[in-house]
């Protein structure tokens, strides 16, 4: 395999990794917030912030792993996106912050207050459909390069049938992520009333996913009609996502192996993801930058890849001692130790 | 105002503002490390309360620390999208590397804030700071190897416009990064031990006088004292890099003009850019050549040998000495205090030395400050020296003051919130209510 292509799967791996977590994340404090002002509060609450508490700045590391790795293995569209990018990349970037910061202040400050928790339950989600229309631009058509000026297009990225769609689709997917999770945490941690009320979301969610995917389908097929041919020529990934979600959605009707049920939800994105992904190939930025152009001198791409495989030995014994301590250690789940 | 000096007023309001926290982010956990680790040698709850109290505040420091760093992270490349383009070829192995390191201790620091009573025994819990000192302090190495290659740019060549040649391990261990290292992380342990001192000497000087804050007051200036002083090494250090590799910032910071050896350090005064003399300054004769080369006999090369283009602005000097000031008062004072600990002991809590210390913490910030300022303005016109002015990394959007007033309401926001988050959390959980809820006790004054 050519450095480009190992480059861009690593980076594709992490954005993927991104969008699980961060959407578990996401909606979560969407969730909560929800929680709290239809009076549910008590029935989820302990639910999200004995999952959160611990992990949440480790999921803004996955995004920033993504940025550094793409500056990393293609500084040509560090260049690219930096000018095109400075205000929607802007917004996104005060939005996290807001949501990271007010995240901390309202679950380590003494009082719980109410606008700190609103704050970080809506930017939830309006960091995703941020950043969606961030992966919308890569898709051509909103920058271009003139005298070698390069401009974002932004009142045609906000006006375009196919950003919209994208927007819904990022909208939807991660309340679909995060209360298909949830239902399957609660339901480790034995919360009956719980993983009822989530089992329920995540329902309530599933379908529009699917039809926001086919929305997005269509309008691909008229923004970009190359990349539509080329995502139809790898059709089996999306079948397969949908075959995944099916069997999710079958697993919450039917109320069995919710364990099962998470990971096909996960699989579902994975194949959609890894589809998307592929078909977009060899493009970073249509018609700009490609893998091949755009690609880092071979030795900082090796150097890149070393560092990645012994970041990796470290991390992943970490993170596996994260997991085991709270998110599968039977007595944490069901909040019987000491905070 | 153009793109050029927007972009430069965003990004060093941005940097002054991340590096109050990225410094305390780096230095705190050392300081819990060092009172849990006592706690269990000595067997005194007291310690571990310290460490634990800290813990909490840290934990609201960190957060912004965390989305200000991403911040800085994104926005070299919004406002300088040509720097990356050249140096991300030589410099990302570390930022790359940045990112694990900070995985590491965020992975660790959420295990150690949720276990305190977790495990049967101490050392258990005691175990999980250690990788999170080395997180933290590893992401600060990395980051500074980024920022001292643009001071002394090393590990590839330039052949017709093309980077040829690329080494990332000789751009990651360029010229300036052992001194620049070596001063961050003192400088930053030694805030932090300032800081959590002033707290301390606050609490004592509203009433608070119990063992509790006699023993962190102790540990905070004695370690501050340590780090005081390894930092005044680093200083030196740095000095003699910057005479060899970057000697164009060391003369501006002394407005020494003519290349001469028994060079004369200059403190404080007023310059007449027109004749280059300095009046009602302090001159030290031979100091700056011994800063340069330890030995008076040492050639310091002068502002005069390099074209006026290329040339930081001179104020920085003001910069660099107060710096130096500020640095040497608190190792007097810290110093000072380890006297009177020991065969003063009534004076340990006069209140004209309380209220010293109270300020130690501020002014201990502010040389980091001024410290950042001299190092980044000292570099101008460069980007990368040598190589790219900031003038033609700069990004040719011209959106560049909509997203500043953006920015700038975020750091108002989130510097209000969470000073205002750890005042109540430092009033609402008392050291007195704590102990009496773990079971601790305390000793009052004289008791």
């Amino acid at each position: 395999m050519s450095l480009e292509l190992i480059g861009i799967t690593v980076l594709w791996l992490f954005l993927y990794g991104y969008v699980i977590i961060a959407s578990i994340d996401f909606g979560a404090g969407f969730f909560s917030y929800y929680g709290r002002i239809t009076g549910k509060e008590g029935v989820i609450s302990a639910i999200i912030t004995r999952y959160l508490s611990p992990v949440w700045e480790v999921t803004n590391v996955f995004l920033v792993f993504f940025y550094v790795g793409l500056v990393g293995f293609f500084p040509d569209i560090a260049y690219y996106f930096g000018i095109a990018l400075l205000v929607p990349g802007s917004i996104a970037l005060v939005l996290l912050s807001f949501r990271g910061a007010f995240y901390a202040f309202d679950h380590y400050g003494t009082k719980r207050i109410q606008l700190f928790h609103f704050l970080y339950g809506a930017s939830g989600l309006f960091i995703p459909a941020s950043l969606a229309t961030l992966l919308t631009i890569s898709e051509g058509g909103f920058i271009i390069e003139k005298n070698g000026e390069v401009r974002l297009l932004m009142w045609k990225l906000l006006t375009s049938p196919y950003s919209m769609g994208v927007v819904i689709l990022a909208l939807v997917s991660v309340l679909f992520i995060s209360a298909s999770f949830l239902a399957y945490y609660a339901n480790r941690a034995e919360d009956k009333e719980a993983e009822e009320l989530l089992r329920w979301w995540a329902l309530f969610w599933s379908l529009p996913t699917i039809l926001a995917s086919f929305i997005v389908f269509v309008t691909l097929y008229q923004h970009n009609p190359e990349h539509f041919e080329s995502m139809l020529n790898h059709q089996m990934y999306f079948i397969l996502s949908l075959l995944f979600f099916l069997n999710a959605l079958r697993l919450l009707i039917l109320k069995r192996s919710y364990g099962w049920m998470f990971v096909s939800v996960a699989l579902q994105f994975f194949t959609a993801f890894f589809g998307y992904g592929k078909s977009h190939l060899p493009y970073l930025l249509y018609p700009y930058v490609t893998i091949h152009e755009g690609v880092t001198n071979p030795i900082m791409g090796q150097a890149l890849i070393t560092a990645f495989v012994f970041g990796l030995l470290l991390l992943i014994p970490s993170i596996y001692l994260l997991l085991r301590l709270f998110l599968f250690n039977a007595d944490y789940l069901k909040g019987k130790t000491a905070k | 105002m153009d793109a050029y000096m927007q972009s430069r007023i965003l990004i060093g309001t941005t940097l002054a503002f991340h590096i109050i926290y990225a410094t305390v982010g780096v230095g705190i956990p050392v300081m819990m490390l060092i009172a849990e680790w006592i706690g269990i040698r000595k067997n005194d709850p007291h310690y571990t309360l310290m460490a634990r109290r800290w813990a909490r505040g840290y934990t609201v420091t960190v957060a912004v620390g965390v989305v200000t760093g991403t911040i800085v992270g994104f926005m070299l490349s919004l406002l300088y999208p040509g720097f990356m383009r050249l140096a991300g070829q030589m410099i990302s192995l570390p930022l790359f590397m940045e990112t694990f390191a900070f995985f590491f201790e965020a992975i660790f620091l959420g295990i150690y804030l949720y276990t305190w009573d977790r495990f049967k025994k101490p050392i258990t819990h005691f175990l999980l700071i250690i990788p999170v000192v080395i997180g933290s302090s590893a992401s600060a190495f990395f980051i500074t190897t980024v920022n001292a290659f643009m001071n002394s740019p090393a590990g590839f060549r330039l052949e017709n416009g093309e980077v040829v040649d690329v080494n990332p391990i000789q751009a990651m261990f360029n010229p300036a990064t052992p001194s620049a290292v070596f001063h961050v992380l003192t400088s930053a342990y030694m805030t932090s031990a300032f800081v959590l001192a002033s707290i301390a000497a606050w609490f004592i000087l509203r009433g608070k006088r119990n063992d509790y804050y006699k023993k962190a007051l102790r540990l905070t200036m004695v370690w501050g004292l340590i780090f005081s002083f390894a930092t005044s090494i680093a200083g030196d250090v740095s000095g003699k890099f910057l005479a060899k590799y970057q000697p164009e910032k060391l003369a501006a910071a002394e407005w020494h003009f003519e290349t001469k050896s028994h060079a004369e350090l200059i403190f404080g005064g007023v310059l007449d850019p027109e004749t280059q003399e300095v009046k009602w300054a302090i001159k030290i004769p031979n100091a700056l050549s011994i800063l340069a080369g330890n030995s008076p006999d040492t050639v310091v090369i002068g502002l005069n040998d390099f074209p006026k283009d290329e040339l930081p602005p001179l104020f920085v000097h003001y910069l660099f000495d107060a710096m130096v000031a500020i640095g040497s008062f608190l190792t007097a004072l810290s110093a000072a205090y380890l006297v009177i600990m020991k065969w003063k002991k009534s004076w340990e809590w006069s209140k004209f030395f309380l209220v010293l210390i109270v300020w130690a913490g501020p002014l201990s910030m502010l040389a980091i400050e001024f410290g950042w300022i001299y190092a980044e303005i000292g570099r101008q016109p460069w980007i990368v020296r040598g190589f790219m002015k900031v003038i033609e990394a700069t990004t040719t959007s011209t959106e560049v003051g909509e997203v500043m007033a953006m920015f700038f309401s975020l750091y108002a926001i989130l510097g209000i919130v969470s000073t205002i988050v750890l005042i109540r959390i430092a009033k609402k959980v008392t050291v007195e209510g704590e102990a009496e809820k773990q079971g601790i006790a305390l000793l009052k004054e004289g008791e």
